[in-house]
């Protein structure tokens, strides 16, 4: 299996080649022969089966798998729209494009993350030490993922909520802290990194950047 | 696998995703009760349902103790717990990456787009009194012709269903958002025949359960009449 980076910002998924890939023009994408496949929950089950991983991933058992499945379908607009918006707000549409955002569409951008934290917290974990029960799934990951977003943007969501700090370290510990850390190495440097962007790679999407965040 | 007692559905057949879950059951005649719940009088919000569901949402399914919720989820228990042709969520991996992979699109597609366009049309307008937001309508339908395009030229490219050559609950799911602004006097399949194609191929599939799922949404004045369907969009799952 090779692992193909591509940079989104400069326009690299607009490429010829990455167009054969996915139609879509988004990332993450998958070629495994003449198979291609979008959309990253598609992409993490169909490994998970191909590769045969651990039965906790994405477990067998009917019930627990449509446990897993519930959350995965939920995120979509549960979490990864209000997570995903945090992160263009604080971030990218200041400090990239240099366009100020008006206090009142954070404050409901931030309510709405808000109650999807509380949602994760008394719905998909309980008293569960992880989403799908007592071992970590996919859901835990994709749920993790989106909740380091805004982490990336300087706001340490985890701050108050003793349940969901809890829940983040037993993720760490199941993934393993040297490969969360390099998974998320991008993301929590994004305040700097940014600040060496190019502010011009936004310019042809800006109208449609703010027309869908604000 | 069949289980023992029918399975309990809790659905609103004036939301999209119930729909769907409804046309499996019934098509594939997987033992089932339904329970009625309807959002426009607040059933969801009683403690009742929120006992069961925190999330005050339909549909929701109950299988013996199991409480699901998120109709693709159920929609896929459903498929793989009971006894249905296999074409409804294929075992083979490609072609059920295939229908995980739109159903994971359709979300932030299919769903938020054409949800929109009648929320926009017709419920605040009709809750709040006020008139349409045409610039909002506007880009509303903009986003929609974008999703419809992508459904004509990357789903049903070159195969007659959405993940391939049978229907599956991606089907249901698309068909079920695209039929919800038709019942408000808005044919948004207008100027897409192969869309309209798709449409009849997926009524063919499944019989008369089509009709059964729509019969109460498909009159504009049974949707004009009720303000409180404001929240049907945002409260089904």
């Amino acid at each position: 299996m090779k692992l193909r980076c591509l940079c989104v910002l400069p326009g690299e998924h607009f490429g010829e080649e990455f167009g054969k890939i996915n139609l879509m023009r988004k990332v993450p994408a998958l070629r495994d022969g003449d198979f291609y496949l979008a959309e990253s929950i598609a992409i993490m089950i169909y490994l998970a089966e191909k590769f045969e991983t651990p039965d906790f991933w994405y477990p067998t058992d009917i019930r627990q798998r449509a446990r897993v499945n519930e959350y995965l379908s939920w995120q979509h607009q549960g979490i990864r729209t209000h997570s995903s918006k945090v992160f263009w707000l604080r971030v990218m549409i200041p400090m990239v494009m240099g366009v100020e955002v008006p206090k009142e569409k954070m404050d409901a951008a931030l309510e709405d993350l808000n109650s999807s934290l509380k949602l994760i917290e008394e719905k998909f974990l309980d008293d569960r030490p992880f989403i799908a029960g007592d071992q970590v799934s996919l859901a835990d990951i994709v749920a993790i993922v989106e909740i380091m977003q805004p982490v990336g943007s300087g706001l340490d969501v985890f701050q108050g909520r003793l349940k969901l700090s809890a829940w983040r370290d037993r993720v760490q510990a199941a993934i393993g802290k040297e490969l969360f850390d390099e998974a998320h190495q991008a993301i929590l440097g994004a305040q700097e990194n940014v600040k060496l962007l190019d502010p011009t790679v936004l310019q042809a999407s800006k109208s449609k950047i703010l027309r869908y965040f604000m | 696998m069949a289980a023992g007692r029918p399975v309990q559905v809790y659905l609103d057949l004036l939301s999209q995703p119930c729909r769907a879950v409804y046309i499996l059951l019934t098509c594939t005649k997987i033992p089932h009760k339904v329970h009625a719940v309807a959002l426009r009088k607040g059933e969801h919000r009683t403690p009742e349902f929120t006992n069961m569901n925190l999330m005050q949402k339909v549909p929701v399914l109950v299988d013996s103790g199991f409480i699901l919720t998120e109709s693709d989820a159920i929609l896929k228990y459903l498929a793989t717990q009971y006894d249905v042709p296999e074409h409804w969520y294929p075992r083979q991996p490609q072609q059920r990456a295939r229908v995980d992979e739109y159903t994971a699109w359709h979300h932030t597609n299919t769903r938020a787009h054409a949800a929109k366009v009648f929320i926009l049309e017709v419920l605040l307008p009709r809750h709040m009194g006020s008139a349409v937001d045409k610039v909002a309508l506007n880009n509303a339908l903009s986003n929609l012709k974008n999703t419809l395009d992508k459904l004509e030229t990357m789903f049903l490219r070159r195969q007659p269903f959405l993940c391939g050559d049978d229907i599956t609950v991606a089907d249901l799911l698309a068909i079920c958002e695209l039929m919800q602004p038709l019942g408000a006097g808005r044919d948004i399949l207008k100027d897409h025949p192969q869309l309209q194609r798709w449409r009849s191929r997926v009524q063919s599939a499944v019989g008369k359960s089509f009709d059964e799922a729509h019969a109460v949404s498909s009159g504009p004045c049974e949707l004009h009449q009720n303000r409180d369907l404001l929240w049907h969009s945002s409260l089904s799952n």
